[in-house]
């Protein structure tokens, strides 16, 4: 199959209402091209679902978004600041402004959970008190059903439970995105189930706009407004689930069978 | 037979031009790699802000944690040294100058360098596979997601508490040793703590301690950034959490015998 990046399409009157904006993005590893001119556009509130087979640069395409990784190529707009030309302090009050969810949830194995949520928060917001601090952790916690494991280490917490922590961490600083990388990897199918439904109620909750990079169509499915599917590095389809699920491409059928 | 004679003559310019082996580039990377990692740190040391909580977090660690080793074997080192030199020095009939000698040895060079190897071995290995771990479990990132400076949070605090408490683990192992070189005295002769300390001290001068205080100085900067850049740089996937862990205490080991080398022929032209 011929593969080809789809036109970019913005339309002007809704310039203002996009969270983010890929124009052109390439990225290489050593002589490896993984994104090879990437266009996307998230507007606010909207939830979006990348789909691709493993070794496709869904990852990286997140990790160039928050500036782990740097770009060869292109422009990254975040939040109306051109993430790949700001300098390291303003790329940080970017960063303040979004949550990225990780594969392993990456809790600081050294701290409890108490400290996995104030250690950010501290650090984020010098004007609350610890009093406030403790109220906002204990609330943040209520909000993904783990308030018991507040003094519990990284260690004792089931896989599930790490999740839900990394996404109480994350969402403890109040993001307008969220970028999602695998949320559903290696958890059974009911905690699965679960976390996606996290993840759509936090959406509703604080009007965030996310970035879910999944393989689970359940997933998919459930949180899904647009999904963006990617091979050899660029965008070849675009969609909603049902659109996306009754396409006249075979290969794209196949993700959904 | 022509190709044959070709095949003798000497090779082209390109071919006689001496390759360098993969090993020594290898090295030459890393110590340009190591170089560039020292000036991140010296640049983020000044600049705020100043993760001084870090900071004795590590030097508890680092330091407080290590007593007991250091303790042990810095009371085996001033024992050890006092029964192996007692002999020789009993054939001149100079027994009376063994506190002295003893005293002189540990702080000089025996403290320093074994403490600084035991500290390699402790702190070194820990250093490299606790950040080693961080990275390949994404927790570093997590730091960076986050706005937090994980260099100045992880990394400048570690070195500095090496720094600092490399030295005070040395002066507390040159303590302890000599307790263990008059433990050792008194297992043939008798000699009270006093006159064993007044002995052993009226051998010492400023100059001894001074020099081998600044050494520790060096080998606790070295074994704090050498930990730390094994484990900050480690590749993804758990094999490199050990191979960090690995590399940082050979390369500290052997920064520590080359910074001694260099030591002592500096305090030679002084």
């Amino acid at each position: 199959m011929q593969v080809q990046a789809l036109p970019i399409t913005i339309n002007k009157n809704d310039t203002a209402k996009n969270v983010i904006q890929i124009k052109g993005l390439h990225k290489k590893f050593g002589e490896h091209e993984v994104l090879k001119g990437i266009n996307l556009t998230i507007k606010k509130g909207e939830n979006v679902v990348v789909l691709g087979k493993s070794g496709t640069g869904k990852s990286v395409l997140i990790k160039c978004i928050i500036g782990l990784e740097t770009i060869d190529e292109g422009e990254i707009m975040v939040l109306d600041q051109n993430i790949s030309s700001i300098s390291g302090k303003e790329l940080n009050k970017v960063r303040i402004k979004m949550g990225f969810l990780f594969q392993s949830a990456a809790l600081y194995d050294s701290m409890t959970v108490r400290q996995n949520l104030d250690f950010p928060l501290q650090r984020s917001s010098k004007h609350l008190s610890a009093k406030e601090r403790e109220d906002m952790i204990i609330e943040e916690l209520h909000d993904v059903g783990l308030s018991d494991a507040i003094d519990k280490m990284p260690s004792e917490l089931s896989g599930g439970m790490r999740k839900r922590i990394g996404l109480a961490r994350t969402l403890i600083l109040k993001p307008e995105i969220m970028l999602y990388d695998e949320p559903t990897t290696g958890l059974d199918t009911i905690t699965s189930k679960e976390i996606s439904e996290l993840i759509l109620a936090v959406q509703q909750k604080n009007k965030t706009s996310s970035i879910i990079i999944t393989h689970d169509m359940a997933c998919a499915k459930l949180t899904a407004d647009r999904i963006v599917i990617l091979k050899d590095g660029v965008v070849v389809a675009e969609g909603t689930y049902e659109a996306l699920e009754n396409s006249q491409d075979e290969w794209v059928r196949s993700f959904f069978n | 037979m022509k190709s044959a004679i070709q095949e003798l003559s000497l090779p082209d310019k390109e071919t006689r031009a001496i390759r360098m082996p993969d090993y020594l580039k290898e090295a030459f990377t890393n110590v340009g790699q190591i170089t560039q990692f020292a000036f991140r740190f010296f640049k983020e040391l000044f600049l705020p802000r100043y993760e001084f909580k870090a900071f004795t977090e590590q030097c508890y660690k680092i330091g407080y944690k290590s007593l007991p080793l250091v303790a042990i074997t810095g009371f085996i080192m001033g024992l050890v040294l006092t029964l192996q030199a007692r002999p020789t020095l009993a054939e001149f009939g100079a027994e009376s100058w063994l506190p002295g000698m003893v005293a002189l040895s540990l702080i000089r060079e025996i403290a320093p360098v074994v403490t600084a190897l035991i500290c390699a071995g402790k702190i070194g290995s820990g250093i490299g596979a606790e950040l080693g771990s961080m990275k390949v479990t994404e927790q570093i990132d997590a730091m960076e997601v986050s706005a937090i400076n994980p260099f100045k949070y992880l990394v400048v605090t570690r070195i500095l508490a090496t720094t600092l408490m490399i030295p005070l683990l040395v002066l507390f192992a040159d303590g302890v040793g000599l307790f263990g070189a008059f433990v050792g005295v008194n297992i043939h002769n008798h000699v009270t703590l006093i006159r064993f300390f007044h002995q052993a001290i009226s051998k010492i001068d400023f100059i001894d301690i001074i020099p081998a205080t600044i050494k520790s100085v060096f080998f606790g900067f070295f074994i704090g950034l050498i930990g730390c850049y094994n484990g900050y740089t480690a590749e993804n996937g758990t094999e490199s959490v050990g191979k960090a862990a690995n590399t940082a205490v050979v390369m500290a080991s052997l920064t520590i015998f080359i910074i001694d080398m260099l030591a002592v022929q500096i305090i030679d032209l002084l």
